[in-house]
């Protein structure tokens, strides 16, 4: 069991309150673990079908047992109890607060405030301080958050810092990572059946581990950092089950931008997204991420993907702490089912200015752009970087528009100049995006993808026409507020950069 | 409902609340619902000499009264505070000012009338009305907390993203309230009124047109609402201890 059942926060009243029972942790063992996926492999239709099931009502009677989807199980068993139903709100055990050097110090100044200014965090090995978000400027309010963020890790003796000091030179930094959402797959803080919060809307990403994943803000946060607690309220699930053999051309990012055309960005509000199939299963950790990733998009409270051998594979070449997979019960209740033959699916864009304005990619070929980027949590990962090469080798052409590489982290960074694209004899991401004429990968952050200060590395800072794989595209996202973001996938990015318009990567794939 | 929920989450909330509040004397920006906050004995809850707090007053009407601002659907958290801002942190208390001299900065040119005027600080407008999906984006809690700082005391919006409904809550910049209808499309930026919570039963009265609006039931967010915010609802309900260590 990766959380304690009882707090050790200074800051939690120890005895439980009158009348609360204290439940066994055995009693969460005998709960169902038959795997959803599996009673869903019987009917796959040749069509689209997008279905919405009759909302079913939550209630349950004290006594009788009702199935409980993961997310409910992971949260119950977080709030040390045998059963929630959606509504409940309950207080939760974090198992691992993620922040970073927008969102921490506020947190940290709630903490101190609330809690006095010599407390100490709830668990200094449970939180992990990531700088990420404004690394590589001369902003010296910047600067000074990740300066802050040192001093706050040095006092409370955090564990999990990845800190940098030299910004000239990001690789004479051991510890730096870059992206918070990506640094915490890669360093093993994810792992199924755990809550995982962060001060990042993003966080949402880590529910491809087959855990509960959310962003929170800097009061939240402060609140867990004193106490390791949460107040929560359990959301329903809404089910996504996507089946079919996984076309070459198509990612997951065409597979959620699809989703969330479908749903609307506030179609999930309040909402889990739950995510399994055979397309799913077909899916690796970094494309689960993806998938996960924009579930806040639609509105969502959380996203989730039941682990398997996939996950564990990933999981355990990175951490050696224990975790208890959790899975929805054949019987649990979900607030909408909705079905994709993945199949049928075509490359999509979110054009301007919302994520669920969606179109297909070859319907927008006549969008004249301007530059491209390729980045962020979304689309700044290994295999996003390793997709984006595959076409550029692909098609042997070189790029119209400046496009724009920056690795989510430094380990991405490694992987563009090391790792040899597979089909391309032997020639590294690095090498075939210097051919296609690329601007040179630069140093891994969250760069452009929010805009930033005014320094930053490709931001939108006249009123451009962008085709990037980051995850919204709302007025002023990336910098100037008449710029217009094409959300897309690295292929269809990769596309778009050698012909100059909004481009199907069929052109160069098939 | 509210009440339920929190007497399943302690059910010696009265007992609890008998026992005196010695909360810090640090005066933080953030208790704007009474700003001259004296601690005073926490008695129980239905006795009419509650929490000096003026948000934890259940029987009580509670008023806001200005001039509006109207905007529309899905304003994200960009539009309310671009991120190049982000870089104030909201618990420092001069920071916590200029970011609510940048409120809403991020809307287009389209909207003529700007929250907060060039070269000034705070807004003229108390009160937000906006569409569905207000605060929809990133869980920056700098975008509730750019609105309380630059003077907004309430959005009376068709619905929320969760988590910016949330950071409203959670800090008590502003009071996050549901309207039953588009009221974004039948007021517009400038118009003078008045919003009333009461119990079950609040109203947006809009003065220039004449026309009232039901508002919806705070629901599970009134317990936290009322006592003030994450932190006070905690060590009401017995979760944390009154007094900072």
């Amino acid at each position: 069991m990766a959380s304690s059942v009882i707090s050790s926060s200074p800051f939690v009243c120890k005895s439980p309150a009158k009348g609360q029972k204290d439940l066994g942790v055995s009693s969460f063992r005998k709960a169902s673990q038959i795997s959803i996926h599996g009673c869903q492999r019987k009917s796959i239709s040749r069509k689209i079908v997008s279905v919405m099931a009759p909302q079913r009502s939550s209630s349950t009677s004290g006594s009788v047992k009702t199935g409980m989807t993961m997310t409910e199980k992971i949260l119950a068993k977080a709030a040390e109890k045998s059963q929630v139903v959606p509504g409940d709100n309950i207080w939760v055990n974090v198992d691992v607060l993620m922040t970073h050097d927008v969102c921490g110090p506020g947190a940290f100044g709630i903490f101190k405030r609330e809690f006095g200014d010599n407390a100490k965090v709830w668990d200094s090995e449970k939180i992990v301080v990531i700088p990420d978000h404004y690394i590589f400027t001369s902003d010296k309010r910047a600067n000074r958050n990740v300066d802050i963020m040192r001093e706050h890790c040095r006092e409370q003796n955090i564990k999990y810092f990845y800190d940098i000091t030299d910004l000239g030179d990001f690789r004479a930094n051991p510890d730096y990572k870059g992206v918070c959402h990506v640094a915490l797959a890669q360093e093993g803080h994810c792992r199924p059946g755990e809550v995982l919060l962060g001060t990042d809307s993003h966080t949402c990403t880590a529910g491809a581990f087959g855990q509960f994943a959310t962003g929170i803000g800097n009061t939240d946060a402060g609140f867990v950092l004193g106490t390791g607690k949460i107040l929560l309220k359990v959301p329903p699930t809404m089910r996504f089950i996507l089946d079919g053999e996984m076309p070459s051309y198509l990612q997951a990012k065409d597979l959620i931008l699809q989703i969330i055309g479908e749903i609307s960005v506030a179609g999930a509000t309040y909402k889990t997204m739950e995510f399994s199939g055979t397309t799913i299963e077909s899916l690796t950790m970094e494309e689960r991420m993806t998938l996960c990733n924009m579930v806040v998009e639609a509105g969502g409270k959380n996203g989730v993907i039941p682990p398997d051998a996939t996950t564990f594979n990933y999981v355990e070449n990175r951490t050696s702490v224990p975790f208890q997979p959790v899975y929805s019960d054949a019987n649990a209740s979900f607030v909408a089912d909705y079905r994709f033959d993945v199949s049928k699916l075509e490359p999509v864009v979110a054009k301007p200015h919302s994520p669920d304005n969606r179109a297909l990619a070859r319907e927008c070929k006549d969008v004249k752009i301007d530059r491209v980027y390729i980045g962020s949590c979304t689309g700044g990962k290994t295999e996003d970087f390793m997709a984006a090469a595959k076409l550029f080798h692909a098609a042997g052409k070189q790029v119209k528009v400046p496009t724009f590489l920056v690795p989510a982290t430094q380990k991405v960074w490694m992987d563009v100049y090391a790792l040899p694209v597979p089909g391309a004899g032997g020639k590294t991401c690095a090498q075939i995006f210097e051919e296609a004429g690329c601007d040179t990968p630069t140093s891994p952050s969250c760069g452009a993808c929010l805009g930033g200060p005014a320094d930053t590395y490709a931001r939108l800072n006249e009123p451009q026409v962008c085709v990037s794989t980051t995850n919204r595209n709302f007025p002023g996202r990336m910098g100037h507020k008449e710029g217009q973001i094409y959300l897309a996938s690295p292929y269809t990015a990769a596309a778009s950069a050698l012909t100059g318009h909004v481009t199907d990567p069929r052109e160069f794939l098939q | 409902m509210a009440a339920s929920s929190l007497q399943s989450l302690n059910p010696t909330f009265s007992q609890t609340l008998a026992s005196p509040n010695t909360s810090p004397s640090f005066r933080s920006p953030f208790l704007r619902f009474n700003s001259s906050f004296t601690p005073k004995p926490l008695s129980t809850r239905s006795s009419s000499s509650l929490i000096a707090r003026s948000a934890a007053e259940p029987q009580e009407r509670k008023t806001f009264h200005g001039l509006c601002y109207v905007v529309g659907d899905n304003i994200d958290t960009d539009q309310i505070i671009p991120a190049e801002f982000l870089t104030l942190v909201p618990s420092n208390p001069d920071e916590y000012e200029k970011l609510g001299s940048y409120a809403l900065i991020g809307l287009p040119a389209s909207y003529k009338d700007r929250f907060v005027q060039p070269g000034e600080m705070k807004t003229k407008y108390s009160i937000i009305i906006g569409g569905e999906n207000f605060g929809c984006g990133s869980s920056r809690e700098h975008a509730p907390v750019c609105l309380g700082a630059a003077g907004a005391k309430a959005v009376v919006a068709q619905s929320y993203a969760r988590i910016f409904f949330r950071n409203s809550v959670a800090t008590g910049e502003v009071y996050p309230l549901d309207s039953e209808v588009r009221v974004c499309d039948e007021c517009k930026t400038g118009d003078v009124a008045t919003v009333e919570l009461r119990e079950g039963d609040s109203v947006l009265i809009n003065h220039t047109t004449g026309k009232e609006y039901k508002l919806k039931p705070i629901g599970d967010a009134g317990p936290v609402i009322d006592a003030g915010g994450i932190f006070a609802y905690a060590r009401k309900a017995g979760m944390i201890p009154s007094a900072a260590a």
